[in-house]
């Protein structure tokens, strides 16, 4: 799962007060991910080292001159280039102290922007669409510039792209109302003119990108009422008739974003891989309006991976350098590593989730991926949108009470009312779009709670949550308020149903779960399956004599006095040898712990906060994930009952990141020497087991073959009949 | 009380025959009859016209070791290292009179194209030619004497040259002269073989005097025998070529290998449409594990033989019409005939083995079990008498008598009988002594059902009867047919009350004889389709047989005509899978509880006819067994037909019903023999 890691401040800013936009024109790359430099609206370019959060170097145009585009970096002369009152082009060197003495040409005509892509010729886009290469205009700055565009046609946003055998420049303009987009290729010089489709009267884009990927250019763009789309233009050249034809260009809706009520003024989308865009100046689905977030989608899941807030004013820049984003806000602008590891659909529903929790989801009624993905109600986790809402009001106009009227009312009602009501509605939910408005509900009640400690209804929100139309992402405070709350029968639920949880919070939980006393866990009412796993677990625990797969104590024993030859340490270690069989904790808690067990994470993004645990804490988690794996390694049965339960492959995927967040530790702490020695013996034991049954499979196998007839042998009194 | 179709089975596989490996073969193509010489000296009368059944077996003797066997007419010699000619006597299974030729052993017999003159190549490096007389054969010349054996020999058609293989060459004589006119020299193997001879192991000698030669080298080589120039040499193996056979036009020439395969040449134009011809190996067929031995060249398949005692008929699919029972692979790996004799009532099995008998208590079990149930065995079969044979002569029959007290046994020389008696403790046998004169020349023995009786098939398809009692044994009668055919018997089948007995020869015929007149009942008529088991019914007084090409016939003896049910099944006709089955039936017994089944076996299956059922229709499964057991018990009845196969059993030499109803299968599984070759040559396999 993506996620936002704590950012840091680059540089301050003077907050702007009137303005839409901040005071940084642009931020490109350096020498390396590490340099960037800022062009600010006023007159400087400054570089900075961003891990050092310290500039390197400052240049300014004198008073009265003005940058009038983002300095760019050539990295092939490292030399800067710069535009100041359109027309001046200006280079220089880091070494150049003052700008002014610095090279300068005057251009005929008045420049855009200068681009330069990754390791590229820097290129010049002028006002009127005329593209040059730096180099073959500086050999004569005075040389003529046409005009592409027509009257009125203003360029609004530009970039430059290289692919391994072109350099692109893109840009797009606007003319009453209506978006273009040129594809402008150098060497040889071609362009290419696209129509965006029009969303809507009045709507304009308000951000664009372009990457380069699939031998397509990817071109992103957001629209104020939060629809994302893509449009994929082919970089290679048209045929050379239909190069001057403007063809329409076909779009897909990535995601529809939650934008309330208003339309957005101020926000951006950005690509960070395939699957994964970062928006900014968007709110978050379940916060109010109004707050500024910071949020990473995927796509192909339409689900929220990440998000932050972002202290003041936001701005709708976002800039992205090699997983970190830069984003103005307020007065400050910000640094914040992400990261995006690649996503499955798997772990979008939780990794290792058991095939008997698919098959009963299937018959739920969350609606599947397909019509997700492809159908026309494309974007799913849609928690807010007006239009909907309005018609599930119509709709369900002649019910008793509608989910506003429900959502008012958790306002202000008492949980009893509140609970009767959600009761009732869910009772009548209609099955064909629930999600919309159960997600609502839910938001309601958790922010209700949150807002007033007293109010707390447990009953409404396990109704809720086992509907399956919820998800972390949706309701992304459920789980910490309940936590908060002692809630543990909500927390074992929504680990259950919700398969985007944070690896933090499952940390967070598991955390809880380990330091609840036995005593307090044996008063919880769990889900029923997972406690009666539990207890059969440990109604064999007691039962068992005879172990099946080969693993003895004495097999074990002889394996560790192998290794220890002091005869007083044999004597020590034969006394304690026996492996752990009794479980280290209750059934209650057990069953707290296996839900965590069972809950999709990804390895990276959990060891961090595995690494906070106490030792003590760490000690039980261990010792009772030896139990499960000896359980499991003795009884071959322990998994072949009905039950809902982690299988051995995720209880020693736990084993292993346990051990990995935490061994030094484990190795110092006396208490778990012992607990290790087990372990190691055990798994000794069987990494032998498994290798001489690896060597007895192949005469199996012969035996196999062989037919019945050689158990004949000489004589036989056999019974046949004949029918 | 046991149901209808359930048994108790005795499985047995505690008989360790072994067949002998194949020496020599000749087939005579006027009569299809494919004479087969094995290791131990026997030779075996496949009739090719009737399904490949095995007619005629003339037990072999102790060294006795046949090189070459030859069909001169109607008449077979054989020839081998103890250095005579035989000359076997076809009607008496034994052979007629042998003559020694002087030139130490003998490798090889050959007799030219019409039939005069019978050649022989001998050790010392002679070729003595023998002239083919009316009763016998007589020296008539030597060839120019050679240093060197002769190790094969060939005529030219027309009778005028011959061609011998010997040690580094192949000379050619000319038959009128004796005088070797060419000396080919043969090229000796490459690498360490370089230094051994090079041995010619046959040589064909073509009407276009091309001579073909397959020698130790591995080498297939075409000759001029005009010029005794060298034409092609083909290298088939890394081993030897052991053997050639030529077909009768002269187009196709097979070479066996000690490899085990079989590769064919055939005389093609080079390019099509031309005239002028090549030999061109075109096709291996490889049927065998080990050296094949003797090879025939039929019009339409190549017969092969060897070291792994089976004989093989693998059919030219150019020559045959495709998918038809006569384009299937044959492949004879048992004897047509038993060698198991059982004693009903006492439960006792006699094995007939070349130069022994065994005689075997069955084991008991006291025990019933469900169907497929494995019992435990309360009592292990035991081994009671090993009786080894005097005299050099091998066993041509042997017989027990149903009570378990009479053993007999005949050789080409004598017959033998013998008392037993057994108690659960002792063993004793008592060879009877003075047997009456009659008995000799004895093909097939029997004893009676209540074991006073002995059956000898003897000369001119005659059956001597003998009377038994505690002491002794005397001549009552020699039973006589009139039909002329002076066939052996190979077929005697007492019936169960004592009334009847019924022989059948390799003439097709079967005889029913009056036992309380002592004179012939009647003759059935005659089929084309030599009998392969004949038996009659205890109460109906039927006579059933089983004919080689697996028709099945029920004769009335009382109406002396083919029964209501024999007649219907003629008219529906056999089951083609029944038709289809490459193994003849050689053993017919019936179920005394259940009037209306009859039980016969083959290698591969054993099968009830319940008489009282319908007969499957063509389309019908035929082997339904499996679908029945899995039916349920109403419906099983309305699908179930006549024949109920159980294939449980695979290379069933016996099947017997005991007294008790338990059923006696000896089972000799063919891996079983395969196990106890010695090993064949080594061959590089990929990987090893």
């Amino acid at each position: 799962m993506a996620a936002l890691c704590e950012g840091y401040t680059l540089c301050g800013l003077v907050p702007a007060v009137n303005r839409r936009s901040s005071e940084i024109k642009g931020i490109e790359e350096e020498r390396d991910s590490d340099h960037v430099i800022v062009t600010d609206s006023s007159r400087s370019v400054t570089l900075y080292k961003v891990s050092d959060q310290k500039p390197l170097g400052s240049w300014t145009v004198k008073q009265g001159q003005l940058l009038t585009c983002a300095a760019v970096f050539n990295k092939q002369t490292n030399e800067y280039v710069a535009v100041s009152d359109n027309k001046v082009i200006r280079i220089w060197k880091e070494d150049d102290i003052i700008l002014d003495k610095a090279f300068k040409a005057t251009v005929s005509a008045d420049v855009q922007s200068v681009h330069c892509a990754h390791g590229a010729e820097p290129a010049v886009l002028f006002q009127r669409g005329a593209v040059r290469l730096l180099d073959s205009l500086l050999s004569a700055p005075q040389q003529p510039v046409e005009e592409v565009l027509v009257q009125d046609e203003a360029i609004r946003w530009s970039t430059s792209i290289v692919t391994d055998t072109q350099q692109l420049v893109i840009f797009t303009t606007e003319l009453k109302g209506d978006h273009f987009l040129y594809l402008q290729r150098l060497k040889p010089n071609s362009v290419q003119k696209y129509r965006l489709e029009p969303e809507g009267p009045g709507l304009s884009p308000l951000s664009f990108w372009a990457s380069y990927r699939d031998k397509n250019i990817c071109l992103l763009y957001l629209y104020p009422n939060g629809h994302v789309y893509q449009s994929l233009v082919s970089v290679r050249a048209p045929e050379a008739d239909d190069g001057a034809q403007v063809v329409s260009l076909p779009r897909d809706q990535l995601l529809s974003l939650p934008v309330g009520k208003e339309l957005l003024e101020a926000a951006s989308a950005i690509f960070l891989d395939d699957a994964h865009i970062a928006v900014v100046g968007v709110p978050h689905p379940s916060a109010g309006p109004g707050k500024d977030f910071l949020c990473i989608w995927n796509t192909n899941f339409q689900t929220l991976q990440a998000a932050k807030e972002m202290a003041g004013k936001l701005y709708g820049q976002l800039w992205s350098f090699s997983s970190k984003l830069f984003i103005p806000h307020g007065k400050a602008l910000s640094v914040i590593p992400f990261a995006c590891p690649r996503s499955s659909l798997a772990s979008a529903l939780g990794k290792l989730k058991q095939v008997k929790t698919e098959e009963s989801k299937t018959s739920t009624v969350v609606p599947s991926w397909n019509t997700i993905l492809h159908g026309e109600e494309a974007a799913a986790p849609k928690p807010v949108e007006a239009r909907k809402t309005r018609t599930t009001r119509k709709m369900q106009s002649s019910l008793s009470l509608t989910i506003d009227q429900v959502q008012d009312l958790i306002k202000m009602a008492s949980v009893e009312e509140v609970e009767k009501e959600v009761q009732g509605l869910l009772s009548r939910q209609d099955p064909n779009d629930p999600q919309l408005s159960l997600g609502q509900l839910a938001m309601a009640l958790v922010s209700r709670s949150l807002a007033d400690p007293k109010f707390y209804s447990s009953r409404a929100l396990t109704q809720l949550v086992p509907t399956r139309c919820l998800s972390h992402s949706v309701c992304p405070d459920l789980l910490p308020l309940a936590l908060e709350k002692r809630d543990y029968f909500l927390c074992q639920l929504c680990l259950l149903f919700f398969h985007d949880i944070p690896e933090a919070v499952t940390c967070a939980c598991l955390k809880a779960f380990l330091s609840l006393s036995d005593l307090d866990a044996e008063k919880l009412s769990l889900e029923p399956d997972s406690v009666s796993f539990m207890e059969m677990l440990l109604s064999n625990e007691h039962a068992q004599t005879g172990l099946q797969n080969g693993f003895s104590p004495t097999f074990c024993e002889e394996d560790r006095t192998d290794a220890v030859d002091n005869p007083k340490a044999k004597a020590k270690e034969k006394k304690k040898a026996s492996p752990q069989q009794t479980c280290p904790v209750g059934k209650h808690k057990a069953a707290l712990i296996n839900e965590i067990l069972q809950t999709a994470y990804s390895e990276a993004l959990l060891l961090p906060h595995l690494k906070d645990f106490s030792s003590d804490q760490v000690v039980l988690f261990l010792r009772y994930l030896e139990f499960l794996y000896l359980r499991y390694s003795t009884d071959g049965s322990s998994q072949t009952h009905g039950y809902r339960s982690p299988s051995l492959n995720q209880v020693m995927d736990w084993v292993c990141m346990l051990l990995d967040a935490h061994f030094t530790v484990l190795v110092m702490s006396p208490v778990a020497i012992d607990l290790l020695l087990n372990l190691q013996s055990f798994v000794k034991s069987q990494v032998r087991l498994f290798s001489e049954l690896g060597k007895i499979e192949g005469s199996l196998q012969e035996l196999s073959k062989m037919k019945m007839k050689n158990d004949v042998g000489q004589y036989s009194i056999e019974v046949m009949e004949l029918y | 009380m046991i149901q209808m179709g359930e048994f108790k089975v005795h499985r047995v596989r505690f008989f360790d025959y072994m067949p002998s490996a194949i020496r020599s073969m000749a087939f005579n193509s006027h009569t299809e009859r494919l004479a087969v010489a094995r290791a131990d000296g026997a030779v075996e009368i496949f009739n090719f016209a009737d399904n490949y059944f095995q007619e005629k077996v003339i037990a072999g003797r102790d060294g006795r070791s046949i090189e070459a066997l030859c069909w001169v007419g109607r008449r077979l010699f054989s020839a081998g290292l103890e250095g005579e000619i035989t000359e076997y006597d076809l009607e008496n299974l034994r052979p007629r009179y042998s003559i020694e030729a002087y030139g130490g052993p003998i490798w090889t017999i050959s007799s030219n194209s019409q039939g005069t003159l019978l050649a022989a190549g001998c050790e010392d490096g002679t070729v003595k030619m023998f002239e083919v007389l009316e009763d016998r054969i007589q020296f008539q010349t030597n060839l120019s004497r050679q240093k060197g054996r002769i190790i094969s020999l060939s005529w030219h058609p027309s009778g005028a040259q011959i061609a011998a293989g010997m040690m580094d060459m192949i000379k050619i004589f000319d038959s009128e002269t004796g005088q070797a006119t060419h000396r080919l020299l043969v090229d000796r193997g490459v690498g360490t073989s370089k230094s051994r001879e090079v041995v010619v192991w046959s040589v064909a000698f073509l009407n276009d005097h091309t001579i073909i030669s397959g020698d130790s080298a591995g080498k297939v080589q075409i000759w001029d025998g005009l010029t005794g120039t060298l034409i092609r040499t083909h290298l088939v193996t890394k081993w030897d070529v052991l053997v050639l056979a030529v077909s009768q036009d002269e187009s196709s020439v097979i070479a066996g290998t000690s490899e085990g395969t079989v590769v064919q040449f055939q005389f093609l134009p080079s390019t099509v449409g031309q005239q002028d011809k090549l030999w061109v190996q075109t096709r291996t067929f490889k049927n065998h594990s080990h050296d094949v031995r003797a090879l025939v060249h039929t019009d339409t398949a190549v017969v092969s033989g060897g070291m792994d005692t089976q004989l093989v008929v693998r059919p030219l699919l150019d020559k045959v019409e495709k998918n038809t029972q006569e384009s299937a692979l044959h492949k004879i790996a048992f004897p047509h005939r038993n060698l198991v004799s059982c004693a009903k009532k006492a439960g006792l099995l006699l094995f007939q083995f070349p130069d022994h008998l065994e005689l075997w208590r069955l084991g008991e079990s006291d025990r019933n079990g469900t169907p497929g149930e494995s019992l435990p065995v309360k009592r292990k079969p035991e081994k009671l008498i090993q009786l080894k044979i005097k005299g050099e002569d091998h066993i041509c029959c042997s017989a027990l008598s149903p009570c378990g007290s009479w053993l007999a046994y005949a050789t080409v020389a004598a017959v033998r009988l013998y008392r037993l008696q057994l108690s659960s403790s002792n063993v004793s046998i008592q060879k009877v002594s003075k047997l009456p004169r009659e008995l000799k020349s004895v093909h097939q023995l029997c004893f009676s059902s209540d074991s006073c009786r002995l059956f000898a098939s003897s000369s001119f398809s005659s059956v001597v009867v003998v009377a038994l009692d505690q002491t002794d044994c005397k001549y009552l009668h020699t039973l006589k047919h009139k039909s002329g055919s002076k066939q052996p018997i190979h077929i005697l089948s007492p019936s169960e009350d004592g009334q009847w007995l019924a022989t059948a020869n390799t003439d097709c015929e079967i005889h029913v004889f009056n036992l309380r007149k002592m004179k012939l009942h009647c003759s059935v008529p005659a089929y084309s389709s030599c009998p392969t088991a004949v038996s009659i019914h205890p109460t109906s007084g039927n006579l059933v047989s089983v004919h080689a090409d697996q028709q099945i016939f029920e004769f009335s003896l009382k109406q002396k005509e083919y029964s209501v049910w024999s007649r219907q099944l003629q008219r529906q006709g056999l089951h083609p899978l029944w038709l289809q089955r490459d193994t003849p039936v050689t053993q017919i017994t019936f179920n005394p509880n259940n009037p209306a089944h009859i039980m016969l076996h083959d290698v591969f299956m054993f099968c009830i006819i319940d008489q009282s059922l319908p007969l499957p229709e063509a389309k019908s499964k035929l082997y339904n067994q499996r679908i029945l057991q899995s039916l349920p018990e109403p419906q099983r009845l309305r699908e179930s037909h006549a024949f109920k196969a159980c294939k449980n059993f695979q290379h069933l030499l016996s099947v017997n019903l005991l007294e008790d109803l338990s059923l006696v299968v000896v089972e000799r599984p063919l891996v079983d023999i395969v196990c106890q070759l010695p090993a064949p040559v080594r061959q590089k396999l990929f990987a090893t």
